[in-house]
C-alpha cells in the first residue's frame, strides 16, 4: 500500500515536469520515458525466462511505422490501436517462430529477425510505395509526447506487477528454471511464453508509435537501428530483470550516459556499447542490484558463522 | 482396476533400442518395483510414462485412456507426477514455491491462501516443514529429494513414478524414505518404483518387474522375482550364475 501510494506521488510528480523543464531536459526526459517503457517491457518476458530477445527495435520501429503510414488516414488515438494490433500479429509470428529455440540460437533469431522486418519495410517503401522516408505531421507538442509515454510507462509497471503476483508470472519463472519440470507441472509453456511475449512486444510497439511524431521524419535505418535493442538489454540487466523498477532503474543512467557518450565520442559510441553488452550478458545477467544482493548475504552469511 | 498398461512400448535412440516391447500392467493402489542392472532402460521407460519422450513404437494408456501421444502438461494433468534420478529443483525459487508451482498449474489450480496451507503441510510430509522460505539450491541434496517428493504430491497424482528416490540415503534417512512411501501407499497412491535398494524393494513392492538390456525379463511377486536365477544372472553378471 506504501509502495503504491509513493508510486502515485511519483507519477503525479512526474506529470509535471514539462511546466518547468526547459526543451532539452523534456528531450531527456522523452528518453529517459521512452527507454524505460522499454526495458521493463523487455523484463516482463525476458527477466524471468532468461530469453535475451533482441527483436525490441523490429517492434518499436514497427510502431513508429504504423504512425507515419497511417497518421494523415485515421484519427491518432486509432492509429495506436492499429499499432497494438500490428505489433500484436507480428508478435504472434515471431514468438512462434522462435520460442523454441533455447539460449544464443533465440538471440541470434530474434537479431535477425529485425533485420528482415527492416529489409521487408525498406523494400515495400522503395518498390511499392516508391518513397523511402516518410514525414509525420501530427499536431502534437512534445508535453503531449511525454505525458503518453508517462501513461504507458504507468501502465507497463502496472501490468509487470500483476504478472509478477499471478500465476503465468511464476509459470514464466518456473520455465526459466527448468522447462522439463515446467512441462511435468502441468504449465502449458508455448501458451505461457507466447503470451508474454506477445504483451511485452505490444507495450514495445506502442513506444515506438507514440516516439514517432518526434522524428517529424522516418526511415527504416532510424527507427530499426540494432543500437535500441542492445541498449534496452544492458539497461535491464544492468538495473536487474527480475525486479519491478530495476529495468526503469537501469535505464535512467544508462540513457544520460549514453547520449553524453554519442554526443562527445560518436566514433567510438558502438565500440563502448558493444563491450558493455558483452561484460553485462556474461558477468551480471541478474543485474547489479542483484549481484550487489547476492554479495550483501555472502557478507552476513559469513558474518553469522563466524 | 489397471491404472496404467503399457503395450509393447519401444524406444529407440538411433541405432540403439533403449526399451523393447515393453508390456505389463499397473493395478490402482499397486506399489510395483521396476528393477534392472543399469542401462537397462528403467529411466527411460518412466520417461515416456511422463511423456518426456515420444514412444517409437506401442501404446501406454492411463485407466484406459491412450497418454502416450500426449505432452507432458497433458499427461502431470491427467493424474501423473513424477520425481528424477537427477534431482530436478527450480534453483532460484524459493522451497514454497517449488511446490506452489505444482499446485498452481494442476487441471484444478490452488492459489493464493489456500496455496499456503497446502505447501505448509506437502512440506511437512516430507520432512521439510517450516522451511518454505529458503531458496531451494540452498537444500543438501537429500533434502532436494525431499522437496521434489512434496512438489510431486502437490499434484495429488493418482500415478506417482519415483526414479531411484531412496538412492543415496543414509540408513537413518532411507528407514524414513521407507516410511513415508509407506504412507502415500496407504492413501492409495498408485506408485512404480525403480529402485536399486533392496531392502527398500522388498518393505515396499508387493510385485516387480525387471528389465535387462531394455527388454522384460521377469515380473510377479518381488520374493519370487528377486529369486529367478535369470533376474540374479542380470544382476551379477554370468560369473555369479
Ligand atoms: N536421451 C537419450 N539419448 C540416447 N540414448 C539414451 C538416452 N537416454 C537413455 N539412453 C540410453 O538408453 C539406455 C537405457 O538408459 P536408461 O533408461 O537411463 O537406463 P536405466 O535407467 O535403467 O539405468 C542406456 O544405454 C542409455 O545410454
Ligand atoms: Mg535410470
Amino acid at each position: 500500500m506504501m509502495k503504491l501510494a509513493l508510486a502515485l506521488i511519483a507519477l503525479v510528480a512526474l506529470a509535471f515536469v514539462p511546466a518547468f523543464a526547459g526543451p532539452y531536459p523534456l528531450g531527456l526526459g522523452i528518453g529517459i520515458l521512452g527507454y524505460g517503457v522499454l526495458a521493463t517491457a523487455w523484463a516482463m518476458f525476458s527477466g524471468p525466462t532468461r530469453y535475451i530477445s533482441l527483436a525490441t527495435v523490429a517492434f518499436f520501429g514497427l510502431g513508429a511505422y504504423t504512425v507515419a503510414v497511417l497518421a494523415d488516414v485515421l484519427p491518432y488515438p486509432l492509429v495506436l490501436v492499429v499499432a497494438a494490433l500490428v505489433g500484436l500479429i507480428v508478435a504472434l509470428i515471431v514468438g512462434l517462430a522462435t520460442l523454441r529455440l533455447a539460449g544464443i540460437y533465440f538471440v541470434i533469431f530474434t537479431f535477425g529477425l529485425t533485420e528482415l522486418v527492416r529489409q521487408l519495410v525498406t523494400y515495400y517503401e522503395v518498390n511499392v510505395t516508391r518513397t523511402l522516408g516518410r514525414y509525420v505531421f501530427l499536431p502534437l507538442e512534445p508535453e503531449h509526447i511525454y505525458w503518453q509515454l508517462l501513461a504507458l510507462l504507468a501502465a507497463t509497471l502496472a501490468i509487470a506487477f500483476w504478472v509478477r503476483r499471478s500465476r503465468i508470472g511464476l509459470a514464466l519463472r518456473v520455465i526459466g528454471d527448468d522447462p522439463v519440470v515446467a512441462s511435468h507441472l502441468g504449465v502449458r509453456i508455448t501458451r505461457t511464453k507466447l503470451t508474454l511475449f506477445s504483451i511485452s512486444c505490444v507495450i514495445m510497439t506502442l513506444a515506438g508509435a507514440i516516439q514517432a511524431p518526434r522524428w517529424t521524419y522516418i526511415e527504416p535505418s532510424i527507427v530499426f537501428n540494432p543500437t535500441t535493442s542492445f541498449l534496452v538489454v544492458i539497461m535491464a540487466l544492468l538495473g536487474g530483470p527480475n525486479r519491478l523498477f530495476g529495468p526503469l532503474l537501469g535505464a535512467v543512467p544508462l540513457f544520460l550516459l549514453f547520449e553524453w557518450l554519442s554526443a562527445n565520442f560518436p566514433n567510438h559510441y558502438s565500440i563502448i556499447l558493444g563491450l558493455l553488452f558483452i561484460a553485462i550478458v556474461f558477468v551480471l545477467p541478474n543485474g547489479v542490484l542483484a549481484a550487489g544482493d547476492s554479495l550483501w548475504s555472502r557478507l552476513t552469511r559469513k558474518a553469522v558463522q563466524s | 482396476m489397471t491404472l496404467l498398461s503399457l503395450h509393447n512400448v519401444t524406444k529407440r535412440f538411433g541405432g540403439l533400442t533403449a526399451v523393447n516391447g515393453l508390456t505389463f500392467d499397473l493395478a490402482a493402489g499397486e506399489t510395483v518395483g521396476l528393477l534392472g542392472p543399469n542401462g537397462s532402460g528403467k529411466t527411460t521407460a518412466l520417461n515416456m510414462i511422463s511423456g518426456y519422450l515420444p514412444v517409437s513404437d506401442g501404446a501406454i494408456a492411463l485407466s484406459g485412456d491412450t497418454i502416450s501421444t500426449l505432452g507432458p502438461e497433458r499427461i502431470a494433468h491427467r493424474g501423473v507426477a513424477r520425481t528424477f534420478q537427477l534431482v530436478r529443483a527450480l534453483p532460484s525459487l524459493s522451497v514454497g514455491e517449488n511446490v506452489l508451482a505444482a499446485l498452481a498449474f494442476r487441471k484444478e489450480p490452488v492459489w493464493g491462501k489456500a496455496a499456503e496451507a497446502r505447501i505448509g503441510a506437502l512440506l511437512a510430509d516430507v520432512g521439510l516443514a517450516g522451511r518454505a522460505d529458503q531458496p531451494a539450491d540452498s537444500l543438501t541434496y537429500i533434502d532436494l529429494k525431499r522437496m521434489e517428493l512434496a512438489r510431486a504430491l502437490a499434484s495429488d497424482p493418482k500415478l506417482l513414478l519415483l526414479d531411484e528416490w531412496l538412492a543415496g540415503l543414509n540408513p537413518t534417512e532411507l528407514r524414513a524414505g521407507i516410511d513415508l512411501i509407506t504412507s502415500l501407499r496407504q492413501r492409495g497412491i498408485t506408485i512404480l518404483l525403480v529402485e536399486h535398494v533392496m531392502d527398500a524393494v522388498r518393505a515396499l513392492c508387493s510385485r516387480c518387474v525387471v528389465m535387462n538390456a531394455g527388454t522384460k525379463i521377469a515380473d510377479g511377486p518381488t520374493s519370487e522375482v528377486l529369486a529367478d536365477p535369470e533376474v540374479i544372472r542380470a544382476y551379477l553378471g554370468e560369473d555369479h550364475a
